[in-house]
């Protein structure tokens, strides 16, 4: 038998097989499904037309209202409505209605819904983000969802694996961020079509789960199927409070053979940007610094978590924000929102001159609660800066990480925090 | 499966939130979506496909989100098919369930320009160009990704088992 990585211990485990090769495509049960408020509407449309009448599963299904919420248009409120109707009439246990949960990739690990081994398939790309917890996960449309629905099973080629080894501490202001968005920088935005990616060495091993999270959330800017930090202790700490299902982490065999093995060094990485207007258009902050911006968004599934905020917080403290820049905080979960609360970050933004919204995508998606006008430029801790991603077509998007973002707000130009003048 | 139309040509990494932009994603009907598709980076591309388009594209064309209004987009605009260097994994298999052809042919954007008018022959995996009196071969569909496409996309497909349990 050949030596396993971990996407085929999972592929080959969901799909009841010994082993599977890369290439092969296998028919896989799925372990956990996703939808929110964009597009499960879809999800039950195609449902319905596919005949369904029950869910495979409704204990696997999780809902959470995110994208456009609290509604921003008539339309949003129907649609949401109607998927609050299906849940009801499917008995589906799992859903977090407004108020209730948040942006979905955060709310869906925070619950602890993503668990090692475990095969998860969600409708938003951004899926592949539970990769930080040891599961196989990958963003689907919607009406492959439907069919998942409807069998509880869907058909995956075994990926190729690139191997992202990184060694070293991350410098003062350096974050999870700056290193995902330098490898996808080197990769490029197709960089790892089709494969996997797996996170090894010291430098994921000290990163917290946090961290984790917005590494593997962003795989798919590089056009991953999936990545995976290799489950550890601090994955089973993560979850003890969060599951109370039992899971069996599983790790690549020593000696696996990748597809390619790609080394970090990262003591020297200093803060870096995506520039517009895709993602691995990547310099460092520190030679941008004559670019002006009108706002700065913080929040997201890839940097609103806690420790995002407090970032932010620490730079923000005791300043003020540039007087033509515009500041929107967004917390990716209420859990988060009352803990920033809580910690008296809230109050460091507000005397600063932000604003806070509740837990949603909005800005992100360019959906609503901030959007650009042609000409306008903004800075913000996403994970896409393509054109019109946050309004207008003629509007510019620089992606960094929180501490970055914050500087700029301050400064009124895209700043290194390094470079930010003493108190 | 034979496919005829004009070439309307993209370039590298075309991404869904180009193909349709956020504030539609509350749409489903697809003649809706259609009339969106493309705006940001042409304007005149919903008028132009009307008549029937193939798209050629570059590299991981479709790259970004999930959002499965983009090939629905394209197909209410009236596209056929969808050529490309490379796809980004999500959009292939999204415009593979709904029922648009999506081909991997490698070469392609330097064998046609815009407008040219192209044949594609599905099962053998062959491209003519008839504008230019040249064809190219690519890689044949995986047999149940052809099967797919000729039952209509997965609906048809998966009401098939369904209805056979
Ligand atoms: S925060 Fe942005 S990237 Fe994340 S799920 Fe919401 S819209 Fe998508």
């Amino acid at each position: 038998m050949h030596k396993l990585n971990i996407f085929e211990k999972i592929l080959a485990r969901a799909s009841k097989r010994k082993e599977v090769v890369p290439g092969e495509i296998v028919e896989a049960n799925i372990d956990m499904a996703m939808i929110h408020d964009l597009t499960g509407p879809l999800t039950v449309h195609s449902f319905r037309k596919i005949g369904g009448s029950k869910v495979w599963d409704p204990k696997k299904i999780v809902v959470i209202f995110d994208h456009l919420i609290p509604p921003s248009t008539i339309l949003a409120a129907t649609l949401q409505k109607g998927l609050r109707e299906f849940i009801k009439e499917q008995g589906i246990p799992t859903f977090y209605d407004i108020g209730q949960g948040g942006v979905c990739h955060q709310v869906f690990p925070e619950e602890g819904y993503a668990r090692p081994g475990e095969l998860i398939v969600g409708a938003d790309s951004h899926t592949c983000t539970y990769g930080a917890l040891g599961a196989f996960a990958t963003g689907i449309g919607s009406t492959e969802m439907a069919a998942v629905f409807a069998t509880g099973k869907m058909w995956f080629k075994v990926p190729k694996v690139i191997r992202i080894n990184a060694e070293g501490n991350l410098k003062k202001y350096s974050t999870p961020k700056d290193l995902i968005l330098k490898i996808i920088g080197d990769i490029g935005e197709g960089g790892a079509i089709y494969k996997g990616m797996e996170f090894t060495g010291q430098t994921f091993s000290k990163m917290n789960i946090d961290g984790r999270l917005t590494v593997c959330n962003m795989v798919v800017e590089a056009g991953a199927k999936a990545g995976i930090v290799p489950p550890d202790n601090k994955t089973i700490t993560y979850l003890k409070k969060r599951t109370k299902k039992s899971f069996k982490p599983l790790k690549s065999d020593k000696g696996t053979d990748f597809e390619e093995t790609l080394e970090y060094d990262v003591n020297k990485l200093a803060p870096q940007v995506a520039c517009p207007s895709s993602v691995d258009n990547v310099k460092p902050a520190s030679e941008l610094s004559n670019v002006k911006i009108d706002q700065v968004f913080i929040g997201s599934c890839t940097n609103g978590r806690l420790e995002d905020l407090r970032l932010a917080a620490s730079i923000l403290k005791n300043r003020k924000l540039h007087r033509d820049v515009r500041m929107i905080i967004s917390p990716a979960s209420q859990t988060i929102y009352s803990q920033a609360l809580k910690e008296g970050l809230f109050k460091i933004f507000m005397n600063a001159g932000a604003i806070i919204t509740n837990a949603t995508c909005g800005p992100c998606l360019g959906g609503h609660m901030g959007l650009l006008a042609p000409k306008e430029v903004c800075i913000a801790t996403s994970n896409r800066n393509f054109i019109g991603r946050m309004g207008s077509p003629e509007s510019k998007v620089y992606l960094a990480n929180p501490a970055t973002a914050a500087a700029s707000g301050i400064t009124g130009q895209i700043t290194d925090p390094k470079n930010l003048r003493r108190r | 499966m034979n496919i005829e139309g004009k070439a309307v040509k993209f370039g590298d990494n075309i991404n869904t939130d180009v193909i349709l932009p956020g504030k539609y994603l509350e749409l489903i009907d697809p003649e809706e979506l259609g009339k969106h598709a493309l705006e940001g980076l042409d304007p005149t591309f919903a008028q132009r496909a009307r008549e029937g388009v193939i798209i050629v594209g570059g590299k991981n064309f479709g790259c970004g989100s999930s959002r499965e209004q983009a090939p629905i987009a394209l197909k209410g605009a009236g596209v056929k098919c969808v050529l490309a260097e490379s796809f980004a994994r999500i959009f292939y298999r999204n415009a593979i369930n709904i029922g648009v052809p999506a081909l991997e042919c490698d070469g392609i954007s330097k064998e046609v320009d815009e407008g040219d008018i192209l044949m594609v022959d599905l099962q053998n995996g062959l491209i003519e160009n008839k504008t230019k009196n040249s064809s190219l071969q690519t890689a044949t569909l995986p047999p149940f990704i052809m099967g797919l496409l000729e039952e209509g996309g997965l609906i048809p497909h998966v009401r098939g088992l369904i209805g056979k349990q």
